[in-house]
Order: structure tokens, then sequence, then C-alpha cells
């Protein structure tokens, strides 16, 4: 928290909890793998009870669509999403002993599926608490790679190999033991360049590579 | 950091405060000084625009509970307000309803308080004329005020209630409008401190959780006691307990506040029969629109 903190940001209101933060679990989403062709929104808690007087669900809709905290465009994020041909749906429901302000995001997008759980702790600040049934706790503020792969001795050394910048956090789970698959998020100190990337891509254990860049301006 | 500190450093080095505050945020946060003079400048654009933009509009807010408080106030000719007043309470209450509409908005320090330091800055443009580069020491200064209240206490209406919220605000708006006039920061201390003591104990109660009431008039009654807390400094009134108590008791109260009061939407204004006959209300045409 700093000047900055404290005397911004720039964002579309009303509720920096429930505007500013679930536009920020979603633009995760957008960040991951671009805009879904169709997508579900799980809300919990308060979200579900008070979504509709605060603009949670077009700062959803926005977020999914990667419009920016401060876009004018959010208010209208039903109409931009028409013109994208997104399928969206609402539902509420019990997501267990989670932050009252959380979200759980289903994307379909071609052959690709992913399903983000994040949170909106307060002030705007968010926690991304699960990707694919993976428990992570990824705050947005630092860049993050998230690789499936095949579940087989080494190859998460092979994967560290590619990296050159620092790791802040990794988390690894097995998601399917029968095909062997894991899921891998690294989250990282800064952002890595192509060369990294192809290095992944180049791995036969890894079958899907996303990379979660941090944009500019986003810290100063 | 507290302000006391501040105001010890101001006084061994007689250095431009704002350039002090810019300063001890490079300690803590090793940000370039620079660039976080810039960063605030543009704020304090947007937030002159917005107000600007929206003065004296008609919204249609989520609810419908607000929209047209800041039209009707700024097309009444005041009884008994100064032009100064005036402005900033028809800005205060159009940022307040702008946010509930999903405008875009400056959370300084927060979205439901947005309202307050827009009407402080923007009455200072129009009704006083102040340059933008005066304008943004005073504004840096503010953020300073604010900033203490972060690091000691808190600005989060669901952890301290609303005068952590609307109280910082105001704490901020009376600051920057005291620097402005006096350059003063001793003066800027007993502004803030007794800004922040007028509004000790608010709770933090929307109706239905929305922010739109009480939030929306709060900011155009607050913005002026942002103003009579700055008139009372600036004519060499001081704050008997200094501002860093202040803001210790004031975190002190927001943790002895019930949750009820905590932004649950279950106390306060809230809590009363006709709050909930209206919340009904809007459930029902949300549900027969879906």
């Amino acid at each position: 928290m700093g000047l900055l903190e404290v005397s911004g940001p720039v964002m579309i209101g009303p509720s920096s909890s429930h505007t500013l933060g679930a536009l920020k679990i979603a633009r995760f989403v957008y960040k991951l793998m671009g805009i879904p062709q169709r997508v579900n929104f799980v809300l919990h808690g308060s979200f579900s009870m008070t979504y509709y007087g605060h603009g949670t669900d077009r700062a959803l809709i926005a977020g999914v669509l990667g419009l920016k905290p401060d876009s004018f465009d959010v208010k209208d994020s039903y109409e931009i999403a028409k013109m994208y041909g997104l399928m969206y749906s609402f539902e509420s429901d019990d997501l267990g002993d989670v932050h009252p302000n959380t979200v759980l995001i289903k994307a379909w997008k071609d052959d690709l599926y992913n399903e983000i759980e994040g949170s909106s702790i307060g002030g705007g600040a968010i926690k991304i608490t699960k990707i694919n049934g993976v428990e992570c706790s990824l705050t947005g503020d630092f860049p993050a790679i998230v690789i499936v792969n095949k579940d087989r001795p080494g190859a998460l050394k092979e994967i560290l190999d590619c990296l050159s910048v620092n790791i802040a956090n990794v988390y690894l789970r097995r998601i399917n033991a029968l095909e062997g698959i894991a899921l891998t998020i690294i989250e990282l100190d800064e952002n890595v360049d192509d060369e990294v990337l192809r290095c992944l891509k180049r791995l036969d254990n890894v079958t899907e590579l996303y990379f979660v860049k941090l944009e500019e301006g986003e810290l100063l | 950091m507290t302000f006391s500190e501040l105001l010890e450093i101001s006084i061994s080095t007689n250095l431009e405060f704002s350039e002090i505050i810019l300063a001890q945020e490079m300690m803590e946060t090793g940000r370039d000084p620079q660039k976080v003079k810039e960063a605030l400048r543009k704020l304090m654009y947007v937030m002159l625009e917005e107000a600007e933009k929206n003065y004296g509009k008609e919204f249609n807010t989520l609810t419908n509970l607000t929209g047209n408080n800041g039209a009707k106030l700024s097309n009444a000719v005041p009884y008994m307000m100064s032009e100064f007043n005036h402005v900033a309470t028809v800005v205060a209450i159009s940022m307040g309803e702008s946010n509930a509409s999903m405008g875009r908005i400056v959370a300084c320090p927060t979205a439901g308080s947005c309202g307050v330091m827009p009407g402080a800055l923007y009455a200072l443009k129009y009704v006083k004329k102040a340059s933008d580069d005066e304008l943004l020491k005073s504004f840096i200064v503010a953020s300073g005020i604010g900033n203490v209240v972060a690091k000691r206490a808190t600005l989060s209406g669901a952890a301290g209630g609303c005068q952590a919220e609307i109280g910082t605000a105001t704490a901020m708006a009376s600051s920057m409008i005291t620097y402005y006039f006096s350059r003063d920061p001793v003066k800027v201390g007993n502004a803030a401190a007794i800004s922040l003591k007028s509004l000790m104990g608010l709770v933090c109660d929307p109706v239905g959780g929305f922010v739109e009431v009480p939030c929306v008039k709060r900011n155009g009654s607050a913005v002026n006691v942002a103003i009579a807390c700055a008139e009372m400094a600036l004519a060499g009134i001081e704050s008997v307990i200094p501002f860093d108590d202040v803001v210790n008791a004031m975190y002190n109260v927001g943790k002895s506040l019930p949750e009820s009061l905590r932004e649950t939407a279950i106390g306060g204004i809230a809590g009363t029969k006709s709050a909930q006959e209206i919340v009904e209300k809007i459930r029902e045409k949300w549900d027969s629109k879906n």
C-alpha cells in the first residue's frame, strides 16, 4: 500500500470489491486463454446475493472480454459480448468454505476448457484460488505460467530448466492419475520472453501452455 | 510512518511538504518520486475531468435509489451556502451518483467515498482559480494524510465502518484545502484531526449493501465538514488531540463496532423496516427481468 493505492485506482464503480475485484478475476481468464466462446459464472456468497446492485455481472463479462478496470465500456459489456458472440450464463451455488466474494468461472474456447476460481478480498485486491481444481494463491500482481503436463519423472525439472527468471511460487498437482496428467502453476517475479515460451512448447511433456503476462502499467 | 514524523522532517529541513511525502514514499516502497508525482497528477486530472463531465447530471443508477440529487442541488439557488460549498457539494453528490451508475471514478480513498476529494478539488480549481501545479502539491499532501490512515488504521468500511472511508476522505479533502491556502503542515494536521474527530464512530450501513443509500448524500455532507474543518484550522484553531492519536482512536472505535455496522447491510439505516421493504422491491423487479 502506498500513495497511489490510497488515492487511486481509477475504476468503474460502484464497488472496489464487487465490481473492480470481480473484473480482475474474470480478466485473469482472458489473460490465460483470450476471449472464450462460452463462459459460465458460478457466484458464491455475497457475490450471488447482491451482484445485480453492484454491476458484478457486467464487470465479470467485461473481464473475460479483456476490458480494463477503468474502461468506459465496462458498463456496456453485455452489448460488447454480443459483438464477439460470447455466450454467457450465471448461476448461484455454494462453493464451500471460501471468501464471501468468490466466483468460479468455467470457460470454453475451441477444444480448450479452463476453470478459474477467485476471491475479491477487499479494496479491489484479488486472489486466484484454484486453476482447474488445483489450489493456488495468485494475486495477479505477478506474471504466471500455467502448464498442463505429462506426469512423468523429470517433467518439472525440464520445465524449470527453461526458465531464466526468478520463481516466486510453484504449485503442482496430479489432475488425472489414469491419463497421467498434472497441472503446474508457476508464479514469476517478472515477465518471460518468447524464447522461454518456445523452450517450454518444445517439451514433449508439456501438453498445454498458458502465459499470464503482467501488463505495462499494472505496477509502477 | 506517523504524521508527527513527517512534521519533524518538515520543521528540520524546511522542504516543500509534498516533496517530503514523496521522499518518504520512496523510502517505504522504493518508487521513483517523479513517477509517483506524475501518476498522482493523472489521478487528479481524471477526478477533475469526471467532475466537469458529471456536474449536476441526472443518472440512471443500478438500483435507482439515487440519481437525481446532484441535479436538484445544482439547479437550486443556495439559501446560505457559499459558491465554494455549493459547487463542492454538487460535485461530491454527482460523483457518488456516477459511481452508482457504473461511471468512471477515482477510488480516493474508496469507491463509496469517491465524491469528497473531487468536490474539494473542483471547487479549488473553478471557484478559487487554483493552478494545476499548486493543486497537485495539495493533492499529494492529501494523499500523504490518507496514507497515514491506511498504514496505521484501515480504509475499509467492512473493517472499520464508514468513519474509515468517508472519515478518511474528509480528512484528506480538509488537508488539501488547508495546504492550498496556508502551505502550513501544522495546520494540515489540525484540519485532518478535526475532520476525523467530527466523523468518529460513523457506521457503514448501506441499504441492501448497495453503494447508494446513504453513501451518495454522505459524500455531499462530508465535503462540507472538510471545508468547515479547513476553515477552523486556517483560522489557527488547533486540535487538542494530535492527528496520529486520532487515527489510532478511529481504528480502535472501528474494531469495537459490531459486525452489523460494518458494511453487512444488517444494522443502522439498512436495518430499518423501510430499507428492507425497498430492498425487497428491488429484488422482485430484478427477478422479473430475468
